[in-house]
């Protein structure tokens, strides 16, 4: 019998825009039985979306598959004409989408555009689709799913959204699914539901799937075989328990070793007497945006009355999921967005509200640094040039010192000097995050806002900026505000773990009290959702499901 | 990519033959503006010919005028006027617009809404008739043409400067810069300007090809450069007459005015990638 799918020496090319062509998959090979998940894993780059596209025959603009074959039951997708690859689209391969938000019109129903698939290759009538689209609702635990397909797709939420474009990919039952990233934008108690649909779906129709991901937590719940790649080639493939357990690449290995960072060496905390002030203190802040109503209250309140304190040479970590104001409390804090009420003290003195208002001293002792540094570096500007802005704006360096300064600082952040002439662009996600973490330096800060600056980046590499994160805290003496959405990394680093929920600081604890019986149920819950290597982890969890209604705002 | 761009390439604009054909265009005009009193073969005001709308000659290279005046040499100094007042206004013109549009972003607020309806009502008005209405109140001088255009095109370029810059002011580096404490003068400079660079210089060359037919309109009515001089709209107006018979003398300045707008389009469309697509 014929495999689902087999891939035998699949190499595709890519052109740049200097007109060069580059070989981005250099030769793959794999195999997946009927049934089968198998998970695609590997670094941004490493070619597992470029493979998952072509099992549909296609590539993204500019590539082009320049050898081996992809057969999708027993027929070659390489070789076939363009209209017999989209006749095999939705009826044999089907593709659920990284973000469903984008992926569906906002100008039609929802139950329109699932059963788009059949209408469009004539595979059953309308009412039929229809019927067959609610049964898929049901098995997708949605809610309402007789009437949810008469919303429109700004009507549901982002988690429903995701199992609502697996629905859509299973309508034409397909013999195989792709599934490219599917809740790496969803947040952690909301991922849940979604894998456990997914997985529900996929074993009781028996189809194979294809599940590319970067995080390996993920794919551990949900496939039977990982492929692991790096740079267009396969690294390793086994069994998910064999991949996790008993790696034989040393890239596995390596990918393994980053995902749990060894949790950070707390600092005792000052004994109370000699208690030292605070080298930050926020008091009961609200900020919002919106248009400011008669009562002074904002017309969406993201923040609700938070205090927190920081001490001087320790990390504090902010953690919460999305629209839990979390990043307005950096706003606040760096003075982009004014509170409505509440005091932000720096070294026991108070900061204006607006950092137009604030001395230039002050603004240099605070630095925040961003999530994207895409968009955080002057796509016009060189490296050194960034890098020097700072160095002359509060120190007033020139000419050779400053020059002098560039060179140590990029050597503090492991850049290499010859950097210093390139341009953004011509730099990796890696290093431009530390461009950015250079000319935060540059300033000389006490204190430096980390807003989930390593949310973008590669495992491998998120846990490098967070060693060279505690390595330049040992060196300069550097307090820490680190926010993010995911908990391996606030433990990584943070002596102190805030947990926000819906605008407000539910509680504070070191990071070793997390998931502590004892702690606030939704510090339970976040604690408990995040995603453990164990592939047997996500059937064992059980979870109050009083408690998710509760907290899942959705 | 990991390999470094080398000094040559970063230096080394180049040019596709349809930009190098307009932008070799544009600089035999400019030439010719500069050095027009030393090609001239005749002075621009004498009669040098008895008959008149004469045809092309080897004494008169392209015919002569209604007056028998020598166009080939009218239409090299009339290159003058019709290219230093478009630039001189299209320079001001965008000088203006960008940076009001600039600051207008990074502002915002009151700034940015009194500013922008202003400019707006500014925009409302036909520009043909605001220039007539201004020229024919004020009195024709070079310095009153040249204010005239610009603050005509002024609004247009601030619109385009503002809409741009807007989008570049919602970056993260932006942000940055502001809570570093930089003030208005740096951000428009160094954070904003480099990004917008490409649009706002294609935008620059329509500009000026906009300015260059609105002030041959001008002249065409009589109300540009004052004879005996004249630019190349006020030669065609002049030589109207002459159209019936074929005169070379409305032809030639005809063709003069579209060598020069055509070739900026051409220039303009076919900006080298470096500049072009800087803000990408």
């Amino acid at each position: 019998m014929v495999n689902p799918v087999e891939i035998r020496d699949l190499k595709v090319e890519a052109k740049t825009d200097a007109g060069r062509t580059v070989e981005i998959i250099l030769g793959v090979s794999f195999d997946i039985a009927e049934g089968e998940i198998l998970a695609l894993i590997g670094e941004s780059g490493s070619g597992k979306t470029t493979i998952a596209l072509t099992l549909m025959g296609h590539t993204r603009a500019g590539c082009r598959i320049s050898g081996g074959s992809v057969s999708i039951a027993g027929r070659d997708v390489v070789q076939m004409s363009e209209k017999q690859r989209s006749s095999i689209r939705g009826t044999e391969v089907a593709y659920v989408p990284q973000s469903a938000a984008a992926a569906f019109n906002p100008a039609h129903t929802i139950m329109e555009q699932v059963i788009e698939v059949t209408r469009i290759h004539k595979l059953m009538p309308p009412k039929a689709a229809r019927a067959k689209a609610v049964g898929l609702f049901k098995a997708l635990a949605l809610p309402d799913p007789e009437n949810i397909g008469a919303r429109y797709p700004h009507q549901v939420s982002g988690g429903q959204l995701q199992r609502l474009s697996a629905a859509m990919a299973l309508i034409g039952d397909p013999g195989l699914i792709i599934f490219d990233e599917p809740t790496t934008a969803l947040d952690v108690t909301t991922q849940i539901e979604v894998l456990r649909a997914f997985k529900s779906v996929m074993k009781k129709g028996g189809t194979a799937g294809v599940y590319v991901s970067h995080d390996l937590a993920v794919v551990a719940q949900i496939a039977d075989r990982i492929v692991v790649l790096k740079g267009g080639e396969v690294q390793e493939v086994g069994e998910t328990a064999q991949i996790l357990g008993a790696p034989q690449h040393p890239y596995t290995k390596q990918l393994l070793a980053a995902f749990e960072p060894a949790p950070h060496a707390a600092r005792p905390q000052a004994k109370e007497e000699e208690a030292p002030k605070p080298v930050l203190e926020v008091r009961d802040a609200v900020a919002g945006y919106g248009r400011i109503g008669a009562d002074g209250i904002p017309a969406i309140v993201a923040l609700r009355s938070v205090s927190l304190k920081l001490e001087r040479g320790r990390n504090l970590g902010i953690i919460g999921e999305s629209g839990c104001g979390k990043s307005t409390l950096a706003r606040v804090i760096a003075g982009i967005l004014p509170p409505i009420s509440g005091r932000v003290l720096l070294d026991g003195k108070e900061l204006a509200a607006k950092a137009r208002q604030r001395s230039r001293e002050e603004l240099r002792r605070l630095q925040i640094v961003f999530q994207l540094a895409d968009t955080a570096l002057n796509p016009a500007n060189s490296v050194g040039d960034i890098v020097g802005r700072p160095l002359t704006f509060y120190h007033g360096k020139k000419g050779r010192e400053r020059e002098a300064q560039i060179d140590k600082l990029l050597d503090m952040v492991h850049l290499s000097r010859s950097l210093k002439h390139r341009l953004p662009s011509e730099l990796s996600g890696g290093q431009k995050q530390r461009v950015n973490l250079a000319r935060a330096l540059a300033a000389e800060p006490e204190l430096v806002i980390c807003d989930e600056i390593t949310s973008a980046l590669d495992t491998v590499v998120a846990a490098a900026i967070i060693s060279l994160l505690k390595e330049l805290q040992r060196e300069l003496d550097l307090s820490y505000i680190f926010i993010s959405h995911d908990l391996s990394t606030v433990k990584a680093i943070c002596d102190e773990i805030a947990v926000m929920y819906a605008g407000e600081k539910i509680e504070q604890m070191p990071p070793s009290f997390m998931g502590n019986p004892q702690s606030h149920p939704y510090s339970r819950l976040l604690h408990a959702s995040m995603p453990k290597l164990d592939p047997n982890w996500l059937d064992k969890l059980e979870q109050d499901e009083e408690l998710v209604r509760n907290f899942s705002n959705r | 990519m990991a390999s470094s761009v080398p000094l040559a390439g970063k230096f080394g604009y180049r040019f596709d033959t349809v930009g190098m054909i307009g932008l070799v265009i544009i600089l035999f005009w400019a030439v010719v503006a500069i050095f027009a009193p030393l090609l001239t073969p005749y002075p621009v005001g004498d009669i040098v010919d008895f008959d008149y709308f004469g045809p092309v000659s080897s004494k008169f290279w392209m015919g002569t005028d209604y007056l028998g005046r020598d166009i080939f040499s009218r239409i090299l100094m009339g290159a003058r006027y019709t290219v230093g007042i478009s630039l001189g206004a299209v320079t001001i013109a965008c000088f203006i617009g960008v940076t009001l549009g600039m600051t207008a972003a990074v502002i915002g607020g009151w700034y940015d809404r009194v500013l922008s309806r202003f400019l707006d009502a500014l925009t409302s008005i036909p520009s043909m008739m605001f220039g007539l209405v201004l020229v024919a109140a004020v009195g024709s001088s070079i310095p009153v043409l040249i204010l005239t255009l610009a603050v005509i095109y002024t609004p247009g370029s601030y619109r385009f400067a503002r809409a741009l810059a807007v989008n570049v002011n919602t970056m993260d580096f932006i942000t940055v810069a502001r809570v570093r404490g930089e003030g208005i003068g740096y951000l428009i400079r160094t954070e904003i300007l480099p990004n917008i660079l490409g649009p706002v210089l294609a935008d620059f060359g329509l500009r000026f090809v906009f300015i260059v037919l609105l002030l041959s309109g001008l002249s065409f009515l009589g109300l540009g450069v004052q004879p005996p001089y004249a630019d190349w709209g006020a030669l065609v107006r002049e030589n109207i007459g002459g159209l019936p018979f074929g005169a070379p003398a409305v032809i030639f300045p005809s063709i003069a005015i579209a060598t020069l707008t055509i070739s900026v389009n051409l220039l303009i469309d076919n900006l080298p990638r470096k500049i072009r697509d800087r803000s990408e």
